[in-house]
């Protein structure tokens, strides 16, 4: 690292690419960027390096980076099962853990975890398990019994438990035992009421960048960079919160959405309280973290196509483009064949936008809380289940899907309150941003160095419709 | 002894909260492990932070005159969920109109609650009993 070395160079190893952006600290601007295929199957340098090498031949002088830093969702992300004792509590709560540390979270457990379960479990071949059960002093049996079964089982992965802590000093005795690599941290779920996933959340990024960077092969690309920080929905999470809050000496824009269209899933982060804001509501169901990832992973534009045309309705799809000669089955089983391959005809731009939209709207609907009404005694009685996002500011799009499409703000849109849907608590009235330039990953890692850099980078970037 | 844990919460579609915050506040000063799950609460979702937090018993309240309905199950939907021998305590106002409150008792109690309480009785009676019949019950 030299003392005049005025750029940052950011990478994300992901699945199809490794991309990279290179910003420079001083000017606060974007000074190159490119991309090669992911070489992680065999050696991660070659498309590193190749990547290195695009950017180097662009400018004239080689670019002298003060950093070098990464985020990874090659070799399949980090792959994530999770835990807990009843579905909607502790359960929840340890899925939303997983998630709020950027896993993909590939089986979800509750209960006792049966030897059929076990054996599903094992054949996830999760790089990190999330054991979780019972709030602290309450019920033991069901995570000892949990411990007991993945200290006996066929599993490689560290066990990351997040349960009861009256149990913990047993749980360690039996995971020893088992010669599990484990850590333990606080209950997600202590009390009840209480959601508790910031300690869970950072002990899992501690591992992903100890242990399962090594374990996939990545380490390798620590010879040219400083090192790979985080999984990049992280990346992306990080981002969010700091565009939300800003820094001491950068305002942030408030409360706000990023709404992440990918091939094969769809993710939104809240960074909001999501507090009732109608009087006479009453607020049920697990709390809410205020930093809040969902990943819909049906709501692909691309692996997923055909289940998004599902949950829809071909009819709805062949309204919107009407045109009859198209075959609607054929373009999605293309678009799951060829996921690098760009739309041509206007009915295929016409697909690709209509699946962005309907995803964004899904994925919006599933994230954002709900209203169910009951009646009682005294009448009518609203009750509020997950967050109330109607006086979101501000909802940043971001993702290829969306980048790339002519008409960004046309599926924003679809992430709106609606009058047909009064119940689901969508934004109402927000402004609309573009994360044109790919750059949210990026300012998620530079954050971690600069964040007044990274605020003002954002801010310069990202564009308001 | 062990902390002795209790859910408290008002059931069905009933927003009477203060002698819900009342309970609690007498509870824990008695040293019990209070979970308050507040006002609207289903009787599943009573069961489900019984399981979690492996409570003693249940303190149902019930101040909107439809007890009886509401609570109609509930000892059957504790077996179901693995806490068939939890102590279920109910009080409030159970039932409307002029009734016999031995009558009443004795219906809840047919439902499977292990203690009944006629509107108007003092927390302390009710912690009193607790404390008795979960000292009975406990190890």
């Amino acid at each position: 690292m030299s003392k005049t070395a005025n750029c940052g160079l950011f990478i994300d190893f992901g699945s199809t690419f490794t991309k990279a952006i290179v910003i420079d600290l001083d000017g606060e601007r974007v000074v190159g960027r490119a991309q090669s295929p992911s070489t992680v199957e065999t050696d991660i340098t070659v498309g590193l390096n190749a990547v290195l090498d695009e950017i180097n031949k662009a400018r004239e002088v080689e670019p002298a980076c003060r950093y070098k830093l990464a985020c990874s969702s090659a070799a399949g992300g980090l792959r994530m099962v999770t835990i807990g004792l009843v579905p909607d509590l502790t359960a929840e709560a340890a899925k939303r853990a997983a998630l709020g540390a950027g896993a993909k979270v590939v089986g979800v457990f509750s209960y006792k975890v049966t030897r059929k379960e076990l054996h599903e479990l094992e054949t996830m071949v999760p790089d990190i398990v999330l054991l979780a059960g019972g709030t602290d002093g309450g019920d033991q049996e069901t995570i000892l019994h949990n411990a007991t079964s993945l200290s006996g089982c066929n599993l490689h992965a560290p066990i990351v438990v997040a349960g009861n802590k009256v149990a913990s000093d047993e749980i360690q005795a039996i995971l020893a035992s088992g010669h599990k690599e484990y850590i333990i941290t606080d209950n997600v779920m202590p009390e009840m009421g209480v959601l508790e996933v910031d300690k869970a959340r950072s002990i899992i990024r501690e591992v992903f960048i100890n242990r399962i960077i090594e374990a996939k092969g990545l380490k390798k690309a620590e010879q040219f960079i400083d090192g790979i920080l985080m999984p990049t929905p992280t990346a992306v999470l990080t981002a969010a919160r700091l565009l939300s809050q800003g820094t001491a000496k950068e305002e942030g824009l408030g409360e706000l959405v990023v709404v992440d269209i990918g091939g094969a899933t769809t993710d939104i982060h809240s960074i909001a309280r999501g507090d009732p804001t109608q009087p006479g509501l009453v607020q049920k169901g697990l709390p809410e973290p205020f930093v809040k990832r969902t990943v819909e992973g049906d709501l692909g534009v691309r692996y997923n196509a055909s289940s998004i045309v599902d949950a829809v309705g071909r009819e709805h799809f062949e309204a919107q483009l009407g045109n009859s000669d198209f075959d609607l089955e054929e373009a999605v089983n293309q678009l799951s064949l060829f996921p690098d391959r760009l739309p041509e005809s206007e009915s295929e731009r016409g697909l690709d936008t209509e699946l962005a939209r309907n995803a964004a709207r899904l994925a919006m609907e599933r994230h954002a809380g709900t209203i169910q009404t009951t009646f009682g005694p005294e009448g009518q009685v609203l009750i509020q289940y997950g967050k109330d996002l109607r006086g979101i500011q501000n909802v940043i799009g971001t993702g290829g899907p969306l980048i790339f499409n002519p008409f960004p703000g046309k599926i924003l849109e679809e992430t709106l309150y609606s009058e047909e849907n009064p119940f689901s608590l969508k934004p109402k009235a927000p402004e609309f941003y573009v994360d044109e330039r790919y750059l949210l990953y990026a300012i998620g890692l530079m954050s971690e160095v600069e964040p007044d850099k990274a605020m003002r980078v954002a801010k310069k970037y990202l564009r308001r419709l | 002894m062990k902390q002795k844990t209790v859910i408290l919460g008002v059931l069905g579609v009933d927003a009477h909260v203060v002698g819900n915050k009342i309970m609690e506040y007498a509870l824990r000063k008695e040293g019990f492990k209070v979970a308050n799950l507040g006002t609207f609460v289903t009787q599943e979702d009573f069961i489900k932070a019984a399981v979690e937090t492996d409570a003693d018993a249940i303190l149902v309240g019930s101040l909107c005159g439809h007890g009886e309905l509401d609570c109609r199950g509930f000892r059957e939907n504790c077996i179901e969920a693995g806490k068939g021998d939890i102590h279920l305590v109910v009080g409030g106002n159970l039932v409307v109109g002029k009734q016999s409150w031995e009558g009443v008792e004795q219906r809840f109690k047919e439902m499977g609650f292990n203690r009944v309480y006629p509107p108007g009785i003092s927390p302390k009676v009710v912690i009193e009993d607790l404390k008795h019949d979960l000292g009975n019950k406990g190890p």
